[in-house]
């Protein structure tokens, strides 16, 4: 049975003013297996954030439904744990009890909870900064926190809309390098949110490719390259071959996008 | 000079300084100097011994704890009431929708016009100061704090969701937190407002107070107390700015920047 299954989920924003609707997503269908990683690709403007928010609950659905364990997905709760782009760490607290924020909901004693968030403090790298207000930290600091939160919570699924889209290229590697590892070792169920073709193959096992506005799932892409990967995979040829497929399928919609569609 | 670039701190406290160095020598220039007449305006000298004269033998001690005593007061009144109101405002927008017109129109009615009004309805009492301080900090403090509460980032808002949180716990573990600091400003601000009402209030039907004093001063042509006066509550309205700073910036270390 699917972990996750998405089926025949659209979007259409309402008009404001005297506009017209906009369609962001066409009806969408996508089965997601249990402790699969799928990356999402697709241009930019194509309904990516749109979906993941649906599966989230932040946003609902105009069309289709949603079942998380057979159960339908009604809004946000915490068996589906959220990565934002933006830095959502809540700024007055300190890092170890913004890890610790969904656990306090659930009514875990205090002891407990923050022995849990020191244990992903750990995970991610963070030890020597459980007391640091995010103001304190760098923008990668951060989202690696803002993963140990999602995760602290032991979500069913966890749902990431281009986490490292704002962190340089270095650090983004060993973010990408940080969260396959916490992966392989933890097995979770991921829905990996985009742009960057490269990071899409280095942590995914599936390449889910969208078309432009208003977005559809055009190419579904096993990764078979073998776990634990390295970060040397990327100059392997079997990466190579499948980033030059990509980037085709890629560049096809981006100049759709592009010339508005 | 570069646009925004910081001073340090022993240079901050000089400028400080020399700016009232200079207020008190343009002031010792144009009365020593016999450029305003006495009966005007009080040199700087008569104004300390007439400000030590008040103290020591008219009990102005008495007034100041007074008008403290009612700024205090009518504030702390204010907020009891502001808080919880401004807090459901700028939570739940059909609150917002439902009050905000008319707190907005409220908050414009000047509190100083209402002092006959309420010496009709509270007479020139202690309540009737309260009064007075409350109509001009409350609807102020309501709107203030309802727009810091309903300032904060919907994505914050929807990461507290994604966690698990409540509609209740939105409010009280993401909105208020947000909001505090800006609330403490907010504080702040209007407890300087309050001060500018009470001596009004206190000019008119009141046998206490500073706003009192200055009155009496005013039918003795004694502009040496009127100073001294106007003087102690710039200094009162100063230290309270600076033990609120202090104290928020204890209670809010994250948000400082
Ligand atoms: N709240 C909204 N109201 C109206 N239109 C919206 C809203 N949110 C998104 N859209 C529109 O829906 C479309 C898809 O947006 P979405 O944010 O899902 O794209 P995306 O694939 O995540 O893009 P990007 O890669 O730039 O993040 C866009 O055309 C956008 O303008
Ligand atoms: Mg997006």
């Amino acid at each position: 049975m699917s972990k996750l299954l998405i089926d025949q989920v659209g979007k259409v924003f309402p008009a404001r003013g005297k506009g017209q609707p906009t369609r962001a997503l066409m009806p969408t269908s996508l089965n997601v297996a249990d402790n699969d990683f799928i990356t999402i690709l697709g241009p930019s403007g194509c309904g990516k954030s749109t979906l993941l928010r649906i599966i989230g609950g932040l946003e609902t659905a105009s069309e289709g439904k949603i079942l998380l364990d057979g159960a339908p997905v009604t809004g946000p709760g915490a068996d589906r744990g959220f990565v934002f782009q933006s830095y959502t760490l809540f700024p007055w607290l300190s890092v170890v009890q913004n890890i610790a924020f969904g656990l306090r909901e659930k009514g875990v004693p205090e002891r407990e909870r923050l022995g849990i968030a020191r244990k992903w403090a750990e995970r991610v790298g963070l030890s020597g900064f459980v007391d640091h207000f995010p103001k304190q930290l760098s923008g990668g600091m951060q989202q690696r926190t803002a993963i140990a939160r999602a995760l602290a919570n032991d979500p069913k699924i966890l749902l990431l809309d281009e986490p490292f889209g704002a962190l340089d290229n270095q650090t983004r590697a060993l973010m990408q390098e940080m969260l396959l590892g916490i992966w392989e070792r933890e097995q979770k169920t991921v829905l990996f949110v985009t742009h960057d073709i490269e990071e899409a193959i280095f942590v995914g096992s599936r390449v889910v490719v969208m078309s432009a506005r208003p977005g559809r799932i055009k190419a579904d892409i096993p990764v078979e390259l073998p776990h634990p990967r390295p970060y040397t995979i990327k100059t392997t040829a079997e990466f190579v071959a499948l980033k030059e497929r990509l980037v085709e399928e890629i560049r096809v919609e981006a100049v759709l996008a592009a010339e508005g569609h | 000079m570069k646009p925004l670039q910081p001073v340090s701190a022993a240079a901050r406290v000089g400028y400080g300084v020399a700016f009232f160095a200079l207020f008190v020598a343009v002031w010792s220039v144009a009365t020593f100097g016999g450029y305003v007449q006495k009966l005007f305006l009080a040199d700087p000298l008569t104004m300390v011994g007439e400000g030590w004269n008040l103290l020591v033998n008219h009990g102005f001690i008495v007034d100041i704890g007074m008008t403290i005593w009612r700024v205090v007061g009518g504030f702390i009144l204010a907020v009891v009431f502001a808080l919880p109101l401004g807090i459901a405002m700028g939570a739940y927008k059909p609150v917002e929708a439902f009050l905000e017109p008319f707190v907005s129109f409220a908050r414009y009615l000047p509190a100083s016009a209402f002092i006959p009004l309420l010496i009709l309805w509270a007479g020139i009492g202690e309540t009737q100061k309260l009064l007075v301080i409350f109509i001009g900090s409350f609807f102020q403090l309501v709107l203030m704090i309802a727009v810091a509460v309903g300032g904060i980032r919907r994505d914050l808002v929807d990461a507290a969701y994604t966690l698990g949180a409540s509609d209740s716990s939105v409010v009280r573990r993401v909105l208020l937190p947000n909001a505090a600091p800006e609330i403490a400003e907010i504080f702040r601000l209007v407890l300087g407002w309050a001060w500018t009402y009470v001596i009004v209030a206190e000019l008119i039907g009141s046998s206490s107070g500073i706003g009192h004093m200055i009155t009496d001063s005013q039918a003795l042509l004694n502009t040496g107390q009127i100073i001294f006066g106007i003087i102690v509550i710039g200094l009162i309205g100063l230290i309270s700015d600076f033990l609120f700073k202090a104290i928020n910036q204890r209670l809010f270390p994250w948000a400082q920047a």
